[in-house]
């Protein structure tokens, strides 16, 4: 398939980047929510961001889509700051935040005739269509998808755009497990295929090490990075292998959360 | 049960013989000659219905209404003709009603196609500048901060409350009744079109600008379209407030249409103008309604089995 061949993925960097909201309570105070972060992310790079709710994950992801913007520090896509959300940065969220009043196929359609190339590129949205298997539902409206299907559209829908960075805040978060692990291999042969850049946001940590090149982990609020563990397993990973386990251990006990169930049941 | 129409039919007439020895010949003549043919269509009816499905399955679910609404029909011609429980001359019998609307054809329809022409000019000046102004409102916060205060103040004083200074204002009866309509559409249109816009799902709109859109995208096809829903609530109280607005501008300013003919067949004491206009009314104003739904199902497929209203 030809599109698959032309993506021109970029690397992503993050420098000293600080961000604030006014406190939900307390509109005169602001709280920090990320500070100083630091990160860089390789063109074709598949990277995990991981930590407890409520450390910024999903604000970062914003902040490089371009949705806010930070209060100090630089966010650069190749060599170019991001200033405003682009087309070139795909951002997948975990509702799949499908236009209820569009087909599936208008819906995969809808970042051409927002960039106003549908005319060009009318050919790529059946072959879309037909990467993510959803054909025979060009027509339907998306109330009657389910929610991996419909989870299936919005990464059609983002990746229609060749994005040079695909941004994912727990796309599959809402899933059921088996479903879940089934999405898990489709995004990763799209990646395989596309070599997109992608920074995944996720809770799972399974998940994490199951598709990531990179994993990092994020300290509670305030914000950064605390740990960068590579993976280096070759795919497709095995779940249930002593390796995948022994990272699974590492991770778990970086967060604090290991042991406890033992000490517990002792 | 499919002969439960025609023999409420022939109840009704069978009565309206017995009652009728004293009424105006004229009137029984065109009464009776209705009823044969809805007793004559109602036969044919429940006969072809067996040996066609579509029409039974509609007949099985359309036959108690019908029944009822020939029935009543039957009740009002036994309070009216029969027991005259009813003073007249406000309350004439159906014979009568059936008499004057079509001795009164001619200028009951040149009532209706003024009536029309005067509310569709009305409701869709009422429905555009609202949908405008709507939208306005509800994107832009500057336009919300002026437009708002306005709109609230001016908004919930009933249409036809301005009847007076209208009728000085503008240069004929046509116009202001027509703005007065368009006033009264205006208002519901606004209102719910700024909150349907001002109520977009953000999340909509932030993956609409991450697939790359400006700012006649997010309006036009991702605002506008999530307002929908809201937009036609406003549509159907805006298409009740005009009926209102149009029958009292067209009896007090407008001299044409259904309202003037209601006020002046009133004035003559012929209240069996008056039934006949409300009759054709009742006809087309939910005609209208109909239609209006009719546009919204068709709009909102989307929406099927999500929402029911």
């Amino acid at each position: 398939m030809v599109v698959l061949a032309q993506t021109e993925s970029s690397s992503l960097s993050v420098q000293q980047i600080s961000k604030s909201f006014p406190a939900p309570d307390d509109p005169l105070t602001r709280r920090q929510a990320l500070s100083s972060i630091s990160l860089s992310i390789a063109p074709g790079e598949l990277v995990s961001l991981i930590g407890p709710s409520g450390c910024g994950k999903s604000t970062l992801l914003r902040l490089i889509a371009g949705l806010d913007t930070p209060d100090s520090g630089e966010l650069l896509i190749g060599s170019d700051p991001i200033k405003e959300p682009s087309a070139e940065r795909g951002l997948v969220f975990q509702d799949p935040n499908l236009f209820p009043w569009l087909t599936v196929r208008r819906n995969i359609e809808a970042g051409l005739v927002a960039r106003r190339m549908l005319r060009q590129k009318r050919n790529e949205v059946g072959e879309f269509m037909q990467v993510v298997g959803l054909e025979a539902f060009a027509d339907a409206y998306p109330h009657h998808l389910s929610g991996g299907m419909a989870q299936r559209v919005a990464l059609a829908r983002a990746l229609i755009n060749h994005p040079k960075v695909l941004l994912l805040d727990e796309p599959l978060g809402a899933l059921d497990a088996f479903t879940r692990m089934r999405m898990q291999d489709e995004v990763l042969r799209l990646w395989e295929n596309r070599r997109t850049t992608m920074l995944l946001v996720t809770h799972d940590i399974d998940e994490a090490i199951y598709m990531s090149d990179r994993i990092m982990i994020m300290t509670q609020r305030p914000g950064r990075i605390d740990q960068e563990i590579g993976i280096n397993l070759l795919r497709p990973r095995d779940r249930t292998s002593e390796s995948f386990l022994r990272l699974r251990s590492q991770i778990l006990e970086h967060l604090h959360l290991a042991g406890k169930a033992t000490e517990v049941s002792v | 049960m499919q002969f439960a129409v025609p023999v409420a039919a022939l109840v009704t007439f069978g009565l309206h013989l017995l009652l009728s020895k004293n009424a105006p010949p004229l009137e029984t003549h065109s009464y009776m000659l209705l009823f044969w043919e809805i007793v004559g269509v109602s036969i044919v009816l429940a006969v072809a219905q067996i040996f066609w499905t579509a029409l039974r399955k509609w007949m099985r679910h359309m036959w108690p209404i019908f029944t009822a609404a020939i029935l009543l029909v039957g009740v009002w011609d036994l309070i009216t003709a029969g027991f005259r429980l009813l003073p007249l001359p406000y309350f004439p019998s159906p014979a009568a009603v059936l008499r004057s609307l079509i001795s009164d054809r001619g200028l009951l329809l040149d009532s209706t196609w003024h009536s029309l022409v005067l509310l569709v000019s009305g409701y869709s000046l009422g429905v555009i500048v609202g949908l405008v102004s709507g939208v306005c409102i509800g994107w832009s916060s500057s336009v919300r901060y002026w437009g708002m205060p306005l709109l609230k103040v001016v908004g919930p004083i009933p249409a036809t409350a301005w009847i007076p200074l209208a009728m000085v204002v503008s240069p004929s009866a046509f116009v202001s009744a027509a703005g007065l309509v368009a006033l009264a559409v205006w208002f519901p249109v606004t209102m719910l079109t700024a909150s349907g816009i001002s109520n977009t799902r953000a999340s909509y709109l932030d993956v609409a600008r991450t697939l790359g859109a400006r700012r006649a995208y997010l309006i036009f096809r991702v605002a506008i379209p999530a307002a929908v829903p809201n937009i036609f609530i406003g549509l159907f109280m805006g298409l009740g407030a005009s009926f209102l607005t149009l029958v009292v501008a067209e009896s007090v300013g407008v001299k044409s249409g259904l309202g003037w003919y209601v006020s002046w067949a009133q004035g003559w004491a012929e209240y069996g103008k008056v039934f006949s206009a409300l009759i054709i009314m009742a006809g087309f104003f939910s005609t209208l309604m109909t239609l209006l739904f009719k546009i919204r199902d068709r709009l909102l497929v989307w929406q099927k089995g999500i929402i029911k209203w």
